[in-house]
């Protein structure tokens, strides 16, 4: 790892604990009483503040994910260069879009 | 006692098992040393000081890296078995002698060369003893190259390119020495591929250092002081 | 136990905040699908959500909720000793991470049940 893959992995990890609080938090109250999908949307959907705090997690936890899982593969698997940017931009940008298509599942109307 | 001692070179070997009778106060380089004069004079090792001082001696007993003059075998002994092999992380050149030259060959691609800014003709810089920057440099001078932290080290055994605490340390020291006035040369050094940002925090270099060092903390020291460097720049 | 160099605390955390990180890492894609549900199948997602009802399943998200306690936890930890001055008590504030993981996924088991 170089200092510009260390630099995006730890300010992702940097802006991502106050949204990880907050999503543990999310999580121990919306477990009470069971989960449904009604229940859940009705909180959600159409919240501005909840598509920019989950839209910003997504792309965080997908930069942080992807060079994470890099790391892992340089150290354990010792794939090329070549084949580890595939493997981290493919991760990346592949959670990007799931994640985006979660996050506007979940807040758009 | 049984003793299994890693016989071979760089192309490959095997452990070899010795019958070594146990002594009241006995060291593994105690033990390696009378496999060699009683057993198999083609046994090859290293050391030098025998007592503890030059490092010379370092090598694998049962799983950790120590120095063999002064580890008492009553205290590594399993079940009545010592495992000896050379350290680990650099390659053999034959039996329990490594070949350093991987070790040394990172300390200066780390930037270990004293690069001093001022000239015969300029004033010394004058540096007091409790300089509180001095202090933190003081702490890591006193490595003797015996490669134990970076035979402990996993990343160094899984990235062929990460230099390794022991030199990263020397770094360290040169980034805190004020007689070293372009510290950016010294970052940039630990900033590639096989730089300070490789290190997980493991921390088994500072575990095992017989000098009880401190590599991991230089390293961090490294890394804070990188991140920095980089967010004035602007990314 | 792991023997030689590796049986210490630190190196555990490593190997603890490495295991979590993948497990997380793997489960986030599955996380995203489930939740798209919500768009084109939402009677999909609420069958899904009705299975969570199991104990078994509840036992797994208090996993899930420990693994990503642990990792965040550990890894203030890791922000600290590489952006701030140094501390010497790393192992405790190691034993902190993993205490107060398992404090927060305790708690999210007894509001779970």
């Amino acid at each position: 790892m170089d200092i510009r893959l260390y630099m995006a992995q730890r300010l992702s990890a940097i802006i991502m604990i106050p949204l990880v609080f907050g999503h543990l938090g999310v999580m121990i109250y919306a477990i009470q009483g069971g989960l449904s999908a009604s229940e859940i949307l009705s909180r959600t959907q159409g919240s501005v503040f909840w598509f920019m705090f989950y839209g910003l997690f997504v792309i965080a936890v997908s930069v942080h994910g992807a060079i994470g899982l890099r790391t892992i593969l340089s150290e354990l698997l010792r794939w090329n260069d070549i084949a580890l940017d595939a493997v981290m931009w493919g991760f990346g940008l592949v959670s990007i879009f799931m994640g985006a298509r979660a996050v506007s599942a979940v807040t758009w109307l | 006692m049984t003793v299994k001692v890693w016989r071979g070179d760089k192309n490959g070997g095997a452990y070899q098992g010795f019958d070594v009778p146990r002594q009241d106060n006995q060291t593994v380089l105690d033990v390696v040393t009378w496999i060699q004069q009683n057993q198999d004079p083609n046994l090859s090792y290293r050391f030098a000081c025998r007592v503890g001082m030059c490092g010379s001696c370092a090598m694998m007993v049962n799983g950790t890296p120590r120095w063999t003059c002064r580890t008492h075998v009553n205290k590594v002994l399993d079940a009545n078995t010592l495992v000896v092999a050379p350290l680990r992380n650099l390659p053999p050149i034959k039996d329990l002698v490594a070949d350093m030259d991987p070790f040394f060959d990172k300390w200066i691609e780390a930037g270990g060369h004293h690069n001093p800014s001022a000239s015969r003709y300029d004033a010394m810089p004058q540096i007091a003893p409790d300089d509180a920057q001095r202090a933190v440099a003081n702490e890591s001078i006193e490595c003797i190259n015996c490669a134990v932290c970076y035979a402990a080290c996993d990343t160094v055994a899984q990235n062929p390119n990460y230099l390794g605490p022991a030199a990263l340390q020397r770094a360290w020291t040169l980034f805190n020495d004020r007689k070293v006035a372009d510290t950016d040369t010294v970052l940039s050094a630990v900033s590639g591929k096989g730089g300070c940002h490789n290190c997980h925090s493991q921390s088994s270099c500072t575990l095992h250092c017989p000098n009880e060092l401190n590599p991991m903390r230089a390293i961090a020291g490294l890394k804070s002081a990188t991140f920095k460097h980089q967010l004035k720049r602007g990314r | 136990m792991i023997k030689g160099h590796r049986n210490h605390p630190l190196w555990y955390a490593y190997a603890l905040h490495r295991a979590s990180g993948l497990a997380l890492v793997l489960f986030l894609p599955l996380h995203f699908y489930v939740l798209s549900l919500a768009l084109t199948q939402p009677q999909r997602l609420d069958s899904f959500l009705h299975w969570t009802e199991i104990p078994a399943v509840k036992f797994a998200e208090m996993g899930l909720v420990f693994l990503l306690s642990v990792h965040l936890l550990g890894g203030i930890r890791l922000l600290v000793l590489e952006l701030l001055p140094w501390s010497p008590r790393q192992k405790t504030w190691a034993a902190l991470a993993a205490g107060g993981a398992l404090f927060v996924s305790g708690t999210f088991l007894l509001n779970a049940v």
